[in-house]
């Protein structure tokens, strides 16, 4: 492998880092408030509301059924709108936003929901106002899932984005399509193939270790 | 003769329909301790529930200390305060420590002073035999003691009236007496309390009146002497021999 091969891998992968940190990042910003507030407005939740429920649950329903690399094609409008052209590392963060921020939101809702009931109860019963409770008590409670949650998402996420690499995506994954798929590279494939992995393990096991260090709940 | 902190008039509540309390009436003065009795699914908890505003009533009143607890959405925090209200299941936060627990409320809800607070709380553990426990974390402890930090989180509030939900039910036989040394110890002090519980003998010494609900409603009232002796209802002596046993042989 030439220098060359080295920094257009080097290269790849920072693609791939910037595009599944910002995405995961971003999907977050939208994901956690969009998970709460479903999560809230059920009709045990601590805020019901009913067509709050429905509406988001609809949202997040509707998009997470759209099959990637169709959503990646759908709002090309959008992601030129918004980046100014369709095609690089920046214009992927839009659809993986698109795609993840559902995602995400439905992770935040199902770690919410493993908070204990009994505890949410104890926290309204010595006064705590809704806020608070949100705050003080189901996201902290919900942290070590949440953080699980978030792992999952960033490699799925990570998968995503070299997905994108078929529609002029940057990244690991426009390496291995341009050099494998289209010239039948497969050394340079099985390389960028191999970081890939390497990275969601290294995702994995810096997380799992975060996980155990944060979490309070269990010996 | 003293305050009423804890007025009842004509609760109603139900659930999906079926009606749980039926046109309830209760008092409790500052001072007193009443234990409510009665058999399972009468009702109890869901009482003591909509006493802090933790279930929505269908009619009647519920007032602390003379204002309205249900409905008034506002100032519910506020009131809530003034009842203190202990689970069968500790419900302490996983997440913080014994002395987290203790003070998320009084210095995040009551907004008082961090130092002030944490000096009452070590006071209040040490008060319940727990000063060694307090940066300990609720799983590092027994049940009897995860129950006593969380009568001390309630007490840390300074609420009106304490509320007791069978809070020794879950508890390993040698574990209920240590809960139950301090809630008499509590008594003692002059704290006015509810309690919900299935521990006869404890209910005898504590009580200074016991209700007895059966069918969402009062069946009767008294003393614990003439409730335990000489039981006015039918309901009560039969609720009452389910605790008794006849010699076989
Ligand atoms: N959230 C709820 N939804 C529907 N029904 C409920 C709910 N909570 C309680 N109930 C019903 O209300 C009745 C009273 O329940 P409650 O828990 O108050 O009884 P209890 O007297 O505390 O009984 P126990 O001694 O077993 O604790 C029961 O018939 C129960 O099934
Ligand atoms: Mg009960």
């Amino acid at each position: 492998m030439n220098q060359q091969m080295i920094e257009l891998l080097a290269g790849g992968i920072k693609e791939t880092l910037y595009m599944t940190l910002v995405s995961t990042f971003i999907a977050y910003v939208i994901g956690i408030p969009l998970g709460v507030i479903c999560f809230i407005t059920d009709k045990n939740g601590i805020c019901p509301g009913r067509i709050i429920h429905l509406v988001t649950g609809i949202l997040i329903n509707l998009l997470r059924s759209v099959p990637f690399l169709i959503l990646l094609v759908a709002i090309i409008p959008l992601t030129r709108l918004i980046v100014g052209t369709t095609i690089g590392s920046t214009a992927t963060i839009v659809p993986l936003v698109v795609a993840a921020a559902p995602y995400v939101a439905r992770m935040v809702e199902s770690s919410l929901k493993e908070v204990d009931a009994g505890v949410i109860e104890a926290a309204k019963s010595m006064g705590s106002s809704r806020l608070q409770i949100i705050y003080k008590v189901l996201l902290p409670e919900a942290k070590p899932s949440l953080l699980v949650g978030g792992l999952i998402s960033m490699a799925t996420i990570l998968g995503y984005s070299a997905m994108a690499g078929f529609v002029g995506g940057g990244g690991l994954g426009a390496i291995a399509i341009n050099y494998g798929y289209y010239r039948y590279q497969t050394d340079i494939m099985f390389v960028t193939v191999a970081f890939l992995v390497l990275i969601v393990q290294l995702f994995q096991e810096a997380g799992i270790w975060l996980v155990n260090r944060i979490d309070k709940r269990s010996a | 003769m003293a305050d009423t902190v804890l007025e009842i008039r004509n609760l109603v509540k139900k659930f999906d329909g079926h009606i749980i309390l039926n046109d309830l009436d209760m008092n409790v003065q500052e001072g007193e301790v009443v234990v409510i009795l009665g058999p399972s699914g009468c009702g109890k908890s869901t009482l003591l529930r909509c006493i802090n505003g933790l279930e929505e009533i269908q009619s009647g009143s519920v007032r602390i200390q003379g204002k309205e607890i249900s409905g008034t959405k506002e100032n519910a925090g506020l009131l809530r305060q003034k009842v203190g209200m202990v689970f069968q299941s500790y419900d302490l936060f996983p997440h913080l420590s014994v002395l987290g627990n203790i003070m998320l409320s009084p210095v995040k809800v009551q907004k008082r002073k961090k130092d002030e607070v944490k000096e009452e709380a070590l006071e209040l553990l040490k008060k319940v035999g727990l000063a060694d426990k307090a940066d300990s974390y609720p799983r590092q402890l027994s049940g009897g003691q995860k129950q006593r930090v969380a009568i001390v989180r309630a007490l840390i509030l300074h609420p009106e009236i304490l509320l007791f939900d069978e809070v020794t039910a879950a508890l390993d036989p040698e574990m209920v007496r240590e809960v139950l040394d301090v809630i008499l110890s509590l008594a003692k002090q002059g704290k006015t309390m509810l309690i919900v519980t299935h521990e006869m003998q404890f209910a005898k010494a504590v009580a200074d009146r016991i209700v007895f609900i059966d069918e969402g409603k009062i069946m009767e009232e008294g003393t614990a002497k003439e409730f335990f002796e000489h039981p006015q209802t039918e309901r009560a002596k039969k609720f009452l021999h389910v605790f008794s046993f006849e010699d076989v042989r």
